[in-house]
């Protein structure tokens, strides 16, 4: 009853999203049909823009493993936000300002840049569990001051000042992730965020950790009572939530950029809230709802380039979605009814 | 007595989401000017019947009739518009207001744009005075006891202009002596015009108070009757649908050597309260130690000092001749203690996890459910499946939600839980309340099964008739401390046990250190 | 040493008082916003999204109807309805509040730049619209009293309306029927609901007026100095806001004071921007003391907690 409950209500949240957005098209574009096919099929219309899917989803891939662990330990830190931004500017330093050989270097900058996400990770944790703050409000503001630390570091000392706008010296050759298929931006991250799913799901469901982090996360006073050190479970699950943000951050800057130019954070955190939501916090489930979210991005990417619709329409689809997915009570009436009938002739 | 019909129900019928029917087709009458008891066991649907009469529900069918007319309530407004109040077991206060304030909340007096607070002192004041419920306007509820809360609850009701006052289990957090006034003071109600609905499950005081009563039985009346009209046999019957004997067959004590105690245990709450108050003592191999006193009078805290939930600012605790004052709450687990706790669903489990997450929290570090380091599904299936069938669980799937099982059904899995641990020493906090009764029996025989196989018990319940019937002895807190102790059960009542519980009778120093030996 | 002389200069200047009330205000409207709703028991992180919202709607409004009121009325109204929204998912479908203000925050950041492009062709800033200012006030006899004339008199119209606002929110909580009952709802939701207030219509009513607040926050950023707006220009404002509302634990006064730290900080990385310290320094330093603020009040709180009990076990 409650499996198929749920799934009726996802393809509905899905069918409003849709609707919405078709409307919104319909009301304000003179090519709506133009907008509407590569809004919802522009990246089946070649190789390039279908792979582009794949390596758009990296990025978030990451941030949804961090966002839901984070949320199925029972917290509410953005703390991914910034782990994100510092591991590229992390990478950035590395890449340009260490000569190491090809292999080791990537490998270098990912463990560089997944402990210095953790240990940024663990502040809003450290604050929790010692002096009582809220981890949401506390990361939050943290946010703004390591991407402001990140902006001064990469100011000060990586910046190239021929380049004209915000931007770095060039990594070097040995600091990238080549991509795997020729032509296409699908590259060896996608591999790596995969691992990181597989490592994820096992910590959550098959270590003693991983259970820790579960009854926490639903009850934190059955965990204390159960002898569960929940001090411990919410400061590592969110270095370790912070560690997979700082690798994507890295991943995403060695595959997909020539040099550090982000002048704003990226909004992958701000993504990752809405993987986590669809995956259920579930790390197997990730890949696909990262992958749905970049197929959307994509097909935008493409609308605003073919026709009048700007690409933030995807923003409006996602706040739709998340808040029509969440809401418990949404067609709450049709399954009661469908229950009181089901237990009235029982 | 005229009788006139003022609250009626027709075929009412609530079925909450999830399915669960509570009440099906309830039909009862109450009449002007009488005290009405609504009788049934936990989970009979007595709660639901009362929200519904209060606005709080919306009857899923049926019909209800103030004064013969039909009303629909969409909220507790429209029931108090009708005349309705209502005394809730758990208090509807607001605990950092003053007494007058919350008097006053929703129907506030007015001066000007403000609430005029110096009025609501004054209403307060003439109202304890009518209605001789005496109360102090001016403190914090916060501060106040019980009893004076519970006052504050039914002037709350009278000065809204109630005329039908329903009284849900008044009594489950009165001493017998404050149980006796509350009835004076129903009575005097009773005399002023008042009509009284009182939920209860306690016989005797229905028969002393009420005139008619009304029985449930899963979800459905059994009928109203005079009360003169019935025995408590005949009562039993129609509430529960079989003669059970509660009284438990145990064999004659026979106790091995002191194994767990308790030194001087002190404990200090947040607000600078002394919750436990210099507590000592001992259990012994195959003993059953019951304690008593009023829930909130340091019962919870010394458990969960036991346990380790806590941090006493004095005192030791040893098991086995360890002391285990300054562990984790994981190493007393280890060295030996279970603990079923008072709120099943708040402590004692994850409701929204599966059953088989819920049965493996004590042993789910261990290697007894790992293969090569990693959890092992099928060691972790047949090890729940062993709790469910020993423990006679009634679920559909392993894998389901443990909050959609019935209470007994989870008491169940967790007294399972805690009794497969094997402990030295097994701690039951209330372990059966709110549960049927085919649950309360099988749980008591566990707990008589585990006396037997030599474990230290120790049993705190609020259910005198629990204590009296499972224990070796007795001691009775109040206010955080011990006041008495009764080392063979056999040589006490409910009625001495209430003057203990309510710090009228107390026992001397040498008596009560007699609980405590080496 | 240059830098503490160049501190120790601007701590002297009126000026810098009159930006620390200036940067204060929108961070003190919103603020006693996130207090009303977090008194009645819902956390709204839609705030920094509804400010968001607000700004642009007061922008757009003003330059259609080329009127800066019915502008300021129409930020408003947008405060009134996202917080309502917000509201109806929280309280009519059960949605978390956090989740669902997160989603109204996206939906902000994306939704004014796609209707900012659908008007003016820019996804930056809306210069090209002709928007309108809400005026400035001067105050007779305090204008003409050097030092604090110059402090107090001449600012805005919504900063003067939010130090009034600060003793209207203290005065609600305190003394009306309405303050009682958002205090009730937030605290024991039961007992309100017992005695007949319908604690979904005070929580509306209260996420409501933390919309209507945030509201005029908005107005002000966008329709107060700058008369512009321009995509993101928030700035976390919203979030600040939510940290000084911790600190204040309900109390608007000290709100207001909360409120000010964030803009004496705010007022001093403007004037800083010249002295040898860089410039991310500066921009972070606000976000960084609130941060620390709010960390040292947590934690001064659970001391005294812990010193209270430990002090009455040792009596004992």
């Amino acid at each position: 009853m409650n499996k198929k409950f749920t799934s009726v209500r996802l393809v509905c949240a899905f069918g409003i999203a849709i609707a919405i957005s078709i409307a919104i098209i319909f009301s304000i574009s003179e090519e709506p049909g133009t907008a509407i096919f590569n809004l919802f099929l522009g990246p089946l219309q070649s190789k390039r823009h279908f792979f582009d899917v794949f390596a758009s989803s990296v990025p978030l891939i990451f941030t949804g493993l961090a966002l839901g662990l984070v949320f199925k330990s029972g917290n509410f830190s953005m703390i991914a936000d910034a782990a994100l931004y510092t591991g590229g500017v992390v990478t950035a330093a590395i890449a340009i300002k260490l000569a190491l050989p090809a292999g080791v270097h990537p490998i270098v900058i990912l463990i560089v840049a997944g402990v210095v996400g953790g240990i940024i990770g663990s502040i809003p944790a450290f604050l929790k569990v010692y002096f009582h703050t809220n981890e949401l409000v506390t990361s939050l503001m943290l946010n703004y001051v390591f991407f402001y630390l990140g902006i001064f570091i990469v100011n000060k000392f990586l910046i190239d000042r021929q380049a004209g706008t915000f931007a770095s010296l060039r990594y070097q050759n040995t600091a990238t992730l080549p991509t795997l298929l020729r032509g296409t931006k699908f590259h060896v991250g996608f591999l790596i965020a995969i691992v990181v799913v597989i490592l994820l799901y096992i910590l959550v469901y098959k270590t003693k950790f991983g259970y820790e982090i579960r009854i926490s996360g639903s009850n934190p006073e059955f965990a204390k009572y159960s002898g569960i050190n929940t001090k411990k479970v919410i400061i590592l699950t969110q270095v370790i939530a912070g560690a997979v943000a700082g690798i994507g951050g890295s991943v995403e800057q060695m595959a997909m950029y020539p040099r550090f130019n982000w002048q704003d954070s990226p909004s992958y955190a701000w993504d990752g809230v809405i993987i986590a939501i669809l995956s259920g916090n579930n790390p197997k489930l990730v890949p696909f709802a990262a992958f749905f979210l970049a197929y959307i991005r994509v097909g935008a990417d493409l609308m605003s380039r073919r026709s009048d619709v700007q690409n933030e329409l995807v923003s409006i689809i996602q706040a739709v979605l998340i808040l029509f997915i969440t809401a418990e009570r949404f067609m709450a009436g049709w399954k009661q009814r469908q229950e009181a009938k089901k237990a009235l002739e029982g | 007595m005229e009788q006139r019909i003022i609250l009626e129900t027709k075929n009412i019928t609530k079925v909450y989401p999830g399915g669960v029917v509570a009440n099906h087709n309830v039909n009862i009458q109450i009449q002007k000017g009488e005290i009405h008891a609504l009788v049934g066991e936990n989970g009979a649907g007595k709660s639901t019947l009362m929200k519904m009469l209060f606005g709080m529900l919306t009857p899923t069918s049926g019909q209800i009739l103030v004064d013969g007319q039909e009303v629909h309530f969409t909220s507790s407004s429209d029931a108090i518009a009708k005349g309705l109040g209502m005394v809730h077991q758990h208090f509807m206060q607001v605990p950092s207001m003053t007494v007058a304030d919350n008097l006053i909340l929703g129907a506030e007096p007015k001066h000007g744009l403000s609430v005029d607070r110096k009025k609501a002192v004054e209403i307060t004041e003439e109202l304890s005075k009518k209605y001789n419920l005496k109360v102090d306007a001016r403190e914090k509820v916060e501060d106040i006891s019980l009893a004076m809360r519970q006052k504050l609850e039914i002037l709350k009701a009278l000065y809204r202009g109630a005329h039908i006052l329903i009284l849900d289990e008044p009594t489950a957090v009165l001493t017998p002596q404050e149980t006796e006034e509350l009835f004076e003071q129903l009575k005097l109600l009773r005399e002023k015009g008042h009509t009284i609905i009182f939920i209860s499950h306690k016989l005797n005081e229905v028969k002393e108070l009420c005139n008619r009563m009304t029985i449930l039985r899963d979800g459905q009346t059994m009928g109203s009757y005079d009360i003169a009209e019935l025995d408590e046999n005949e009562i039993s019957r129609l509430m529960v649908g079989r003669e059970v004997s509660l009284d438990i067959q145990k064999e004659e004590a026979d106790f091995g050597k002191a194994i767990f105690s308790v030194k001087d245990l002190v404990y200090v709450d947040q607000f600078g309260k002394t919750k436990v108050d210099h507590v000592s003592f001992s259990i012994r191999e195959g003993q059953i130690l019951g304690v008593a006193g009023i829930d909130g009078n340091g019962q919870s805290e010394l458990v969960e000092l036991i346990v380790g939930s806590l941090k006493q600012a004095n005192g030791t605790i040893t098991l086995k001749g360890n002391d285990l004052s300054k562990e984790s709450v994981l190493k007393r687990q280890e060295a030996g203690i279970s603990h079923v706790s008072e709120d099943r669903m708040k402590y004692g489990s994850a409701p929204k996890l599966s059953l088989e997450d819920n049965a493996i929290s004590k042993i789910y570090y261990t290697n007894q459910l790992k293969t090569r380091g990693f959890l092992d599904k099928k060691k972790i299936a047949a090890f729940t499946k062993k709790i469910l069938d020993g423990f006679l669980v009634k679920y559909d799937n392993p894998k389901q939600a443990i909050s959609e099982l019935s209470g007994g059904n989870v008491q169940k899995l967790i007294v399972g839980r805690e009794y497969d641990y094997d402990p030295d020493l097994m701690i039951m906090n209330q372990p059966t309340r709110g549960i049927d009764v085919g649950a309360i029996e099988f749980i008591r025989k566990k707990i008589i099964d585990m006396r037997q196989r030599k474990k230290a018990i120790l049993l705190v319940s609020a259910d005198l008739g629990e204590i009296l019937s499972l224990s070796d002895s007795v001691l009775v807190m109040n206010e955080g401390r011990i006041v008495g102790y009764i080392e063979d059960v056999k040589h006490t009542t409910e009625k001495e046990l209430g003057l203990y519980m309510l710090g009228v009778k107390e026992d001397s120093k040498e008596q009560i250190g007699g609980a405590y030996c080496e | 040493m240059g830098i503490l002389q160049d501190i120790f200069k601007t701590l002297s200047l009126p000026e810098f008082y009159f930006a620390m009330f200036r940067s204060a205000t929108p961070v003190l409207l919103t603020t006693l916003g996130a207090m009303i709703a977090s008194r009645a028991g819902t956390n709204n992180i839609a705030l920094e999204g509804t400010m968001l919202i607000s700004a642009f709607v007061g922008v757009v409004i003003s330059a259609f109807s080329q009127s800066a009121w019915i502008g300021f009325l129409g930020a408003i109204l947008a405060g009134f309805i996202v917080s309502n929204i917000l509201a109806y998912f929280v309280l009519k479908l059960n949605s978390n509040a956090v989740i669902s203000g997160i989603a109204l925050n996206t939906f902000a950041s994306g939704g004014t730049i796609f209707v900012l492009y659908l008007i003016t062709g820019e996804k930056g800033a809306s210069s090209s619209l002709p928007s309108l200012k809400l005026p400035s006030i001067t105050i007779p006899f305090i204008e003409d009293i050097p030092v604090i004339g110059t402090i107090l008199s001449g600012h805005h119209i919504l900063t003067y309306a939010a130090m009034i606002l600060v003793v209207v929110v203290w005065y609600m909580f305190r003394y009306t029927k309405l303050g009682m009952h958002i205090r009730a709802v937030g605290e024991s939701p039961d007992a309100a609901e017992s005695v007949g207030i319908s604690v979904k219509r005070v929580k509306y009513i209260a996420l409501s007026l933390s919309g209507i607040l945030t509201g005029m926050a908005g107005a002000f950023l966008s329709m107060g100095y700058l008369g512009i707006f321009s995509s993101g220009m928030t700035a976390g404002r919203g979030y600040i806001a939510l940290a000084t509302q911790a600190i204040a634990a309900g109390n608007a006064v000290i709100g207001m004071f909360a409120s000010l730290l964030f803009g004496f900080c705010a007022s001093l990385s403007n004037y800083l921007q010249s002295s040898g310290i860089p410039l991310q320094f500066i921009q972070m330093m606000p976000y960084l003391i609130i941060v620390i603020a709010y960390t040292i009040y947590c934690g001064m709180t659970e001391r005294n907690k812990k010193i209270k009990q430990r002090k009455a076990g040792d009596t004992k």
